[in-house]
């Protein structure tokens, strides 16, 4: 029996924290959960729980079979809950489906027309690299949690009102 | 490389006394004296040798990081990108309204060359100051005692893509050095499973973050393991309290992987409290632009710090053209 107990969020258990305002106001913080985020989410529904200028980080409810995806950068996907398929697909022309300057994840009309790349089986705190000009599917057959380093987008949804302390 | 001004051993202890401009550092068994002028006197500051060793072994290896790493309320640094602001009660109201504070700048190189011979001497064989307490020694008191090179000349571990890609940086593993750490001897060890066509050798790529976070060697420490554009993923594991008080330059992140840490937030300035912030697994908060901030982990955590590397941000937020806090509600 180990001597330390390892505590981890999930869509079925997590226990939020606070923020305890001295002399301050608590949406300086925009404090949220991202699992309480993903429980609130459609299924791949980009929602931005950090902002930093352009950047974000979104956070993904994947459930199912997702559209197709790319991006004119590299992003970086961390599984938080669950487990799931990542399949990639070179794209032969990139720059059609998406500027070469262009920001965050644009998706796909319909599949990718593009060499086979290969595909991963990911679980809990396993992180996958997005490749710039690479289109990638995400598959979960239960309810996963993803978190998604990018760039804000199109597809990028803030809702900060509805997620964050006030 | 810069001169380093540094006393014979003394006598009593064995321990060198350093300068650096108009600053003094002496230590002794047990304590670390900080001396500046202030008026037309010389005044001096007390701090313990343990706490002193571990904020000057982060200001080392982070490479006096972003904005400012104070080690405690009255002293610290601040990155100036080239050049380093030493101080002492710059940032405590009691000492800049009394116009008793002093500060410094120095070039990187000659802040940096002091402080690694004041690490060297005062770290003795034995103590780590990288260790959480329950995992070194209390041979950083008393007289000098031999030393222990090794452990203070880690750095921060950065990838320039993501860690396991060929030619950057590596895994952790037993066989390199990283046994998995007795706090996270349950989380699992599995990596992705990658089924890769021929030629994408270098792009279908994935590993197991909390493995390689479970074996790391070091607290409050952050690593880089992915970088999109200037936006950097630096997850560090965190074992009783962060050794400094980091005032931000700049906004980051924090989002709590395992456990659970306590951030007490003060005001950057003056060093008034503001707030504090309890995270627990899935948590998400915003450490603002104007902050100051220490952490409290009872137990190893996990924790994903998000940086933005963007160039020029500290001006944008010392001139007002950015507002400090992320997000308008």
């Amino acid at each position: 029996m180990s001597a330390y107990t390892t505590v981890f969020g999930s869509l079925a258990h997590y226990e939020k924290g606070r923020v305890e305002i001295i002399q301050d106001k608590a949406r300086h913080y925009a404090f949220s959960n991202i699992f309480e985020v993903a429980s609130q989410a459609q299924p791949y529904e980009k929602t931005a729980v950090a902002k930093n200028l352009e950047y974000v980080v979104e956070v993904l409810r994947a459930e199912g079979r997702s559209d197709w995806f790319t991006a004119a950068h590299d992003e970086f996907a961390v599984v938080m809950d669950g487990h799931l398929e990542l399949h990639l697909v070179k794209l032969d022309d990139p720059a059609a489906v998406v500027s070469p300057d262009a920001q965050g994840s644009v998706r796909l009309p319909g599949s990718p027309t593009g060499k086979k790349m290969g595909w991963i089986k990911l679980r809990r705190g396993h992180q996958a690299l997005l490749p710039a000009g690479a289109a990638y599917q995400f598959i979960a057959e239960q309810p996963s949690v993803i978190l998604l380093q990018t760039l804000q987008g199109p597809l990028t949804v803030e809702k900060w009102a509805d997620i964050c302390e006030a | 490389m810069s001169d380093v001004k540094a006393s014979a051993p003394d006598e009593q202890t064995g321990y060198k006394r350093f300068e650096l401009g108009r600053f003094s550092f002496s230590r002794d068994e047990y304590f670390v004296t900080v001396g500046w002028p202030a008026r037309e006197t010389q005044l001096s500051h007390t701090l313990p040798v343990d706490a002193f060793l571990k904020a000057l072994m982060r200001d080392v290896a982070w490479g006096f990081f972003y904005g400012w790493v104070n080690f405690d309320a009255v002293l610290g640094t601040r990155n100036r990108y080239g050049k380093v602001e030493l101080y002492a009660g710059r940032y405590n109201d009691s000492y800049h309204a009394s116009g008793l504070d002093y500060m410094e700048t120095f070039e990187t190189a000659e802040i940096l060359a002091t402080f690694k011979a004041m690490l060297t001497d005062w770290t003795n064989a034995g103590f780590d100051p990288f260790a959480a307490p329950a995992e070194t020694s209390t041979t950083v008191f008393g007289k000098k005692n031999g030393s222990n090179t090794a452990a203070i000349e880690r750095n921060r571990e950065t990838c320039r893509r993501m860690p396991g890609l060929p030619g950057d940086a590596s895994l952790r593993s037993d066989e390199n050095g990283y046994p998995i750490n007795r706090a996270f001897a349950d989380v699992e060890q599995d990596e992705p499973e990658l089924h890769v066509e021929p030629g994408f050798e270098n792009e279908v790529h994935a590993f197991n973050l909390f493995k390689y976070l479970s074996r790391s060697d070091v607290t409050w420490n952050p690593s880089i393991v992915s970088v999109c554009r200037n936006s950097l993923f630096c997850p560090t594991t965190e074992e009783h309290i962060l050794p400094v008080i980091h005032g931000n330059d700049r906004v980051e992140w924090f989002i709590q992987v395992s456990d659970q840490i306590t951030w007490q937030v003060s005001d950057k300035e003056t060093g008034q409290p503001r707030a504090r912030v309890v995270m627990k697994p899935g948590d998400v908060a915003a450490m603002p632009a104007d902050i100051r901030h220490q952490g409290f982990s009872p137990k190893r955590a996990m924790l994903l710090v998000w940086e933005n590397a963007t160039p020029g941000l500290p001006e944008k937020y010392d001139s007002g053209e950015l507002s400090p806090y992320p997000i308008e509600l």
